[in-house]
């Protein structure tokens, strides 16, 4: 797929965890409006999720973009499978679909 | 409206024919955040809501795929946030009565 050694820990990271979130800073110090809302919206549903910082690593920085082929960051995985960005999360979170979502892939919400 | 401005509203017109297409500039509210052009200028943040009958059948991730994919010259250049809507023109009747 790509030379990109990031890769292979995207892969990783998404196979081995219910719930990441690629975001710009850490959930408890994110960098950018559009992942501070997202962590959020997972925060209020009780979703326990990894958050992987791409600004850590520029090759993480491109290597997700290239990975989801979506040139933006934040990117929601859930179960391996990638949901949206804070948009998609955001209307998915005020129609109830989120938490549905959530409950049918069996990830526990509080 | 800027030129970028301008190139947005082209391409999504020409290639989704929507019924309906907002492009708002967002810019200066994230004024002396990092994705602001040095220039400190508008056109780099925009939010777009866009009603075509096109996203028919296509769920979210494909529909803000493909206004990326039209968009991405405009992503690599000066603009560094897209902030979407994409419905069919049902979904939005829904939305409004909603």
């Amino acid at each position: 797929m790509s030379d990109n050694p990031a890769i292979a820990q995207i892969q990783e990271d998404v196979t081995s965890n219910d719930v990441v979130l690629f975001m710009k800073g850490t959930p408890m110090f994110p960098q950018c409006g559009f992942s501070a809302a997202v962590v959020q919206i997972l925060s209020q549903l009780g979703v326990k999720f990894k958050g992987v910082n791409v600004l850590e690593d520029d090759n993480l920085r491109q290597g997700i973009k290239d990975f989801t082929q979506w040139p933006t960051v934040p990117q929601l995985y859930v179960k391996g499978e990638f949901v949206g960005g804070s948009d998609i999360v955001r209307e998915m979170a005020e129609s109830g679909e989120l938490e549905t979502m959530f409950k049918e892939k069996n990830v526990a919400v509080a | 409206m800027g030129d970028y401005y301008n190139r947005i509203e082209r391409k999504l017109t020409d290639a989704l024919a929507p019924e309906h297409l907002t492009i708002e500039d967002d810019s200066h509210r994230h004024v002396g955040h990092a994705g602001v052009h040095p220039d400190g200028g508008a056109e780099t943040h925009f939010n777009v809501e866009i009603i075509s009958q096109g996203f028919e059948g296509q769920n979210r991730v494909a529909r803000q795929r493909q206004v990326y994919e039209l968009l991405s010259d405009e992503l690599r250049g000066r603009v560094h946030a897209l902030s979407l809507v994409t419905l069919t023109p049902e979904e939005a009747s829904k939305r409004r009565a909603g």
